[in-house]
């Protein structure tokens, strides 16, 4: 295929630690014959070379923060194809959402000198909050054969097979022990979405919730399940409120907690 | 960009490439004088050390990892060390080499990554290791493999190459068996090799005359090169202190033009951080092929110069691929895979030597157990002033070059440094003073 009609590939960072855009690289193996399926038209953090828009696809890494963010995703989505959202920041606006639970100037003044010099958003949002996205691929970080998994079926146009279901089916299928049942460790695995390979419970450790809430779940079960195991409510809260804060499900989750809401 | 007007000369890159975050470079120049250098980061602000007050004493090294996809561990290792030395955790030897293979692990894929894919491009003369490919496969095919084992050993003694999953205070979730960790040997010591084809392939380029005008700091760890831990700091001017004293040495200014918290050193000005300032101050407890190879290409025990800091990474990546394979060799399995930390109330210091550099955690915590305080200077931060005074000297002395040129190799001074402007967990928005 001709650099001419090789599809424009372009990554954009907003509010993020670069682990997702990072994961493209840590494809070793498929690297070189990625890179040669494709133009890869802007990708900063790689490259010096520019190409101009418009891009076939897009994947966008981070979460919206300022006001110049939200001009800066509608360029984006202005110039793109399809469009991915990678990641929980750039899905549910990251660790940094935590401020949504806060007062942002409390924050402000308790890192910076001069506060006044700082200039940005209450929240902290996911793209999808500002414009339409195609496609959203989850993690913290992405999982890279996920990632891999998206790109190939784009290229190749069909759709790209992400599945939605909980890490609790993965364990399943790996045959792990349940830590939460057998060893009374807390685990967010019956209402976490795979793609880690139900990582954490491999590791003997529970589950923490990277890639968010899975599809109708029962969180309500789930919370009553971990205040057995002995948790306090402020541990509770704390769970749902890490990487995923600002995901509807968990935000409610750790909402209801907080509010005194679950019993039994 | 660049323009002129009148006797004004502004060399300006509006969005750095090869970095990790997001930056900015504005140099203004007046009637032949540099007036004013910015290294801009305009990466936004994420409150780190604001939201984990509240949180639990055994949420930092997964909170913190988040920091920075490229350097996760450094995080995680830093909190730990902090949070148990205020709670009194003594590590066990299996354990604390277990986190130093981890850490090797990672000092293999983040140097691999800047040397060849960040780095090597501007000494070539290419704008990415993805165009250096079409003309050198070879040459990135090795780069490739050899950042695919350090990935390798992050991902099975940590769970996953970016923010693991197997690190908490104490220790780890689960440790690796002998045969896990062996099966890494034979590729390990072809690894090493092609690290000395490196040192060697890098020590070719051609390097500015250049010498950096600030203090070099290091961790010193008993007996060791530093890497995970240890209790003191160091530097070529004689600084010797515990970690304890950091915040009485060094202090962080909230400055508006850079809009980051620059770091320096009380009373003494600007210091460098990362591999020039480990090697010069520990290169005598390097192993001894690292060592030899750097005698070899004619390093010599101390580097001052920036441009050359390729060659360091490189020798101290031969030095992680040694390291690995040592402390595999003599690896036993703990009998548990951590040590129980209890909460405790009091302040707690931890440093660990993240691939570009110091990074440095504080955290008081109460009883029970919730933390009080943060605080996190990451190496970036530490380096800003070292990069402007860089910059500043740099083009003093090339003002006969045109503005592209100049621009292109003032973008090649802050890539020295390897900058990771994602790290700057406290740096903040970009409102940047254009005369």
């Amino acid at each position: 295929m001709s650099e001419a009609t090789k599809p424009k590939l372009a990554v954009w960072k907003f509010s993020s630690c670069d682990g997702c855009q990072l994961s493209l690289l840590d494809c070793e193996d498929e690297l070189l014959q990625v890179v040669g399926a494709v133009e890869v038209s802007y990708f900063l953090e790689a490259s010096s070379a520019i190409a101009e828009g418009p891009y076939d696809v897009s994947l966008v890494e981070g979460s919206i923060t300022t006001e110049h963010d939200i001009e800066r995703i509608k360029e984006v989505r202005r110039l793109s194809g399809i469009l991915v959202s990678i990641g929980a920041c750039a899905t549910a606006g990251g660790i940094q959402a935590l401020r949504n639970f806060a007062d942002v100037r409390e924050y402000t003044s308790t890192v910076y000198a001069h506060p006044e010099f700082i200039s940005t958003l209450k929240t902290s949002t996911g793209i999808a909050d500002h414009v339409k996205v195609d496609l959203e691929l989850r993690g913290c970080p992405i999982d890279r054969h996920q990632l891999l998994e998206v790109v190939t079926a784009l290229l190749s146009g069909r759709k790209p097979r992400v599945p939605t279901h909980a890490v609790c089916v993965e364990c399943k299928k790996r045959g792990n022990v349940c830590v939460l049942t057998e060893h009374g460790t807390p685990c967010l695995g019956p209402v976490t979405q795979t793609g880690c390979g139900a990582l954490c419970p491999s590791f003997n450790r529970g589950c923490y919730g990277c890639f968010g809430p899975a599809e109708n779940t029962n969180i309500d079960s789930l919370t009553s399940a971990l205040r057995a195991t002995g948790m306090q409510d402020r541990d509770l809260v704390r769970v749902f409120r890490t990487f995923n804060a600002w995901s509807p499900a968990f935000r409610a989750a750790g909402e209801k907690v907080a509010a005194g809401g679950v019993t039994q | 960009m660049t323009h002129r007007m009148g006797g004004t000369r502004t060399l300006e890159v509006g969005a750095l490439a090869r970095v990790e975050g997001e930056g900015a470079m504005h140099v203004k120049i007046e009637d032949g004088v540099v007036r004013d250098v910015q290294l801009a980061i305009y990466e936004p602000p994420r409150f780190f050390e604001a939201f984990l007050v509240g949180r639990s004493y055994t949420e930092p090294p997964d909170i913190t990892a988040r920091i920075c996809g490229i350097c996760p561990i450094a995080y995680q290792a830093s909190s730990c060390n902090a949070i148990e030395s205020v709670c009194g955790a003594e590590i066990p030897d299996s354990i604390r080499a277990l986190r130093r293979l981890l850490y090797c692990g990672e000092w293999i894929e983040s140097h691999v990554l800047h040397i060849y894919m960040l780095h090597a491009p501007d000494f070539l003369g290419f704008p990415s290791a993805i165009h250096l490919a079409a003309k050198f496969p070879e040459v990135v095919e090795r780069a490739l493999r050899m950042k695919k084992l350090g990935n390798d050993i992050v991902e099975v003694v940590g769970g996953r190459a970016i923010h693991p999953i197997n690190v908490r205070l104490g220790g780890f979730y689960r440790t690796p068996s002998k045969a896990e960790l062996n099966a890494f040997t034979e590729r390990l010591l072809r690894a090493r090799d092609e690290a000395l084809e490196t040192v060697r392939l890098v020590s070719t380029f051609e390097f500015p005359d250049f010498d950096g005008d600030w203090e070099l700091v290091s961790l010193a760890s008993d007996g060791e090169y530093p890497i995970p831990e240890g209790r003191r700091l160091i530097s070529d001017r004689g600084l010797d202190i515990s970690i304890e004293d950091y915040g009485k040495h060094f202090a962080e200014t909230h400055v508006a033009h850079a809009n980051a918290l620059h770091s320096h050193m009380l009373e003494r000005g600007q210091y460098a951080v990362g591999p020039l300032a480990r090697y010069s101050l520990n290169a005598d407890k390097l192993s001894p092929i690292a060592k030899q190879i750097a005698a070899e290409v004619g390093l010599g025990t101390e580097c001052r110069n920036p441009f050359r800091s390729i060659i360091v990474r490189a020798v101290e990546l031969v030095y992680a691929y040694d390291e690995a394979i040592r402390i595999i060799d003599s690896y036993e399995q703990p009998e548990r895979p951590f040590v129980d930390v209890q909460p405790r109330a009091g302040v707690g210091h931890g440093c660990s030597e993240a691939p570009r550099g110091l990074l440095y955690h504080k955290y008081e915590i109460d009883g029970r157990g919730d933390i009080l305080s943060a605080q996190i200077v990451p190496p970036t931060a530490q380096n800003q002033p070292a990069i402007e005074s860089d910059l500043e000297a740099f083009v003093q002395d090339r003002l006969h070059l045109d503005d592209h040129e100049l621009t292109h190799q003032c973008e090649q001074v802050i890539r020295n440094y390897d900058p990771c402007i994602s790290c700057a967990t406290h740096f903040l928005d970009l409102h940047v003073e254009r005369s």
